[in-house]
């Protein structure tokens, strides 16, 4: 089984994490730049069900240069190869556009899985497995906690509020992860080493057959028009605990007209 | 008046809509008039009729079929695509929960039209408020092709009652076959909690690793009963086994924005601020006066949470 594991380089979630004031596109200097955490997972659960079932898993990521050290994490764990997609137009592409990337870019791949993770942690939009089962007219498993692949077919238990939703559908199949669905792996020194020595195959939109002129922050579908820091909340009370300490939290909700 | 096309979540307990519908309607109704869309099984309208004339739907276009209910997201999208094609609405407006966001996404596909996720303000020139980076950032952006289409964050607006007629045209439901290849084989409920919804209570009470175990819980329990709150966990929590992982809260749980929000025995990690830093009012109990937690509370209280809690909730019960 062939499968495709979609990744995004993304700033550190952990640190602080701003936009670029120049083209209000998410400033990539201002934080460390990793492999976005759930896709971890979904490289995980591809690594499994390719030790379980065989084939082959491909890393591909469209993003600037920098997310060389992404793809080069991915494969560290153990993913055979990766396709790159890296044009200077992109660059302030939306999620619409970016969509229209990857999906010429699946179009030049052989998958019977496409894998992805549920949400990038700075878009925090989780919407590309909808708008590539959109493009691709591929069925749409996302939101996975559970995924098992038999027989062609792929079935899903969708993470819900307070339960899941079973899911099902015949490959190629898109399906997207959250982080309750494996424990990932941590590189192994051999792994490091032999990243190395693995094909990554670097891609521009000319070798998509994709117009420069339909990405990039000139052609986008939403613009951002201008952002702030939130307001800095008033400085806030602290007291400590004397024996008296629930009575004071209550008497700061009576304060506040809650109790 | 301009009409603005709002998508329905029904209630998935059965019975009326969710107060997240009632939301987008408000919101919607900057940009003109509302005509809310049905798509679900057959009988869902007859459930959601009564609210939406009250909130403000001028029109409820009803496109019911099993179907829709059977098939993920797609389904949803189609009815949508079909509408905006026969009507030429001035927006979409979608509730911004999972199965919303991704309706806005294939839609905006099909429409070559721009879409804004989690929205918390609509002005009636169109451009939206949004929050990057888990609340850090403040953002102001707008559509610039197509029908723009907006999902709505939950407790972002406040939902505001605006009778109107809810005049009723049925859709005739034709799918295409791609919009049935993710079929919905079950539904399963797995935690029944009679508190209330953790995104739309007005008071959330969370619980993180320093709880200590699955059985202390019931001390943020016991507080989150006497408030009538939530009850909401760290990812600690969460993984330490103390609490089910569907009341995470944060980057990868749920995004919440209580009234008020609780945080006991949690640090404060960037990843936990993702999901309650938009909360209006945060009250933190800690041992450690350095957690970064105290960093965003507007009343700290720096102590055992297994003396402090306790007390607070008998004295709030008291005062019933
Ligand atoms: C990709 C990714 C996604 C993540 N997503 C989330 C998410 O969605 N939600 C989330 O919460 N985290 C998330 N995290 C984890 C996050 O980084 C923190 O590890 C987590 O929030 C810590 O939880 P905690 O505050 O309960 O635990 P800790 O950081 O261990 O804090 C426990 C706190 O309890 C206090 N304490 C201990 N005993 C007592 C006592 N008796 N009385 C009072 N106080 C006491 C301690 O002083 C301490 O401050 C994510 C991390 C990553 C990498
Ligand atoms: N530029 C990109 N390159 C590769 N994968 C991506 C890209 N953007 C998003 N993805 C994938 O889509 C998932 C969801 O992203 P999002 O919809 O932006 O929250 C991520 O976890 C990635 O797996």
């Amino acid at each position: 089984m062939n499968i495709v594991v979609l990744v995004k380089q993304v700033p550190d979630s952990g640190s602080e994490r701003t936009l670029d004031p120049a083209d209000n596109t998410v400033a990539r200097g201002s934080a460390d730049n990793v492999l976005n955490e759930i896709d971890e997972y979904a490289l995980e659960e591809a690594l499994q069900l390719k030790e379980a079932q065989g084939g082959e898993v491909t890393i591909l990521t469209v993003g600037p240069d920098s997310a060389a050290d992404a793809i080069r994490k991915g494969l560290s764990m153990g993913a055979d190869r990766a396709v790159h997609v890296t044009d200077e137009a992109i660059h302030g592409s939306d999620a619409v556009q970016t969509s229209a990337v990857l999906a010429a870019a699946l179009g030049q791949l052989e998958y019977d899985l496409v894998l992805c993770g549920a949400e990038a942690t700075d878009s925090q939009m989780s919407v590309m497995p909808a708008l590539l089962a959109e493009r691709l007219g591929l069925p749409q498993l996302s939101g996975a906690r559970k995924l098992t692949v038999d027989g062609g077919v792929a079935k899903v238990e969708r993470q819900t509020d307070g339960g899941y939703w079973a899911l099902e559908a015949p490959l190629p199949a898109i399906v997207s992860t959250w982080d309750t669905i494996n424990e990932p792996r941590y590189p192994s020194f051999k792994g490091i080493m032999a990243a190395k020595k693995k094909p990554v195959e670097k891609k521009t939109l000319a070798d998509l057959g994709i117009d420069p002129g339909t990405v990039g922050a000139g052609s986008a579908t939403s613009e951002v028009l201008d952002f702030t820091g939130r307001p800095p909340k008033g400085e806030g009370v602290k007291v400590v605990d004397e024996g008296d300490g629930g009575a004071k939290l209550v008497d700061y909700l009576a304060g506040q007209k809650i109790v | 008046m301009a009409e603005v096309l709002v998508l329905v979540e029904g209630n998935p307990a059965g019975g009326g809509v969710r107060k997240i519908t009632l939301e987008a309607l408000t919101a919607a109704r900057a940009l003109g008039e509302p005509s809310a869309v049905v798509a679900g099984a057959p009988g869902s309208a007859a459930e959601a009729r009564e609210q939406l004339a009250e909130y403000g739907a001028a029109k409820v276009y009803v496109a019911e079929s099993d179907d829709i209910e059977n098939f993920l997201v797609a389904p949803k999208a189609e009815v949508l695509a079909q509408l905006v094609a026969d009507r030429s609405p001035a927006a979409v407006v979608i509730p911004s929960s999972p199965e919303g966001k991704e309706v806005a996404a294939r839609l905006a596909v099909k429409t070559g039209s721009g879409f804004l996720t989690d929205v918390t303000e609509i002005a009636p020139d169109g451009t939206a408020t949004q929050t990057a980076f888990a609340g850090a950032t403040i953002v102001h952006s707008r559509v610039t092709a197509g029908t723009p289409i907006y999902t709505v964050r939950g407790n972002s607006v406040t939902p505001t009652p605006a009778p109107a007629a809810a005049a009723e045209e049925t859709v005739t439901v034709q799918l295409s076959d791609a919009a049935k290849a993710a079929r919905v084989v079950d539904r399963v409920v797995e935690q029944k909690s009679s508190r209330p919804e953790l995104t739309e209570a007005a008071i959330v009470v969370s619980g993180g690793r320093g709880v200590a175990s699955a059985e202390n819980f019931s001390v943020i329990e016991g507080l989150a009963d006497s408030l009538g709150a939530a009850v909401g966990a760290s990812r600690a929590a969460v993984d330490s086994g103390f609490y089910p992982h569907t009341f995470q809260v944060g980057q990868t749980g749920k995004t919440v924005s209580p009234q008020l929000y609780i945080a006991v025995g949690i640090s404060g990690a960037i990843q936990h601020r993702a999901g309650m830093q938009t909360s209006k009012t945060i009250v933190a109990v800690n041992k450690d006066p350095e957690a970064p937690i105290f960093e965003l509370a507007d009343f700290g209280i720096v102590g055992d949470l297994n003396t402090v809690v306790p007390a607070a909730t008998e004295l709030i019960t008291a005062r019933k």
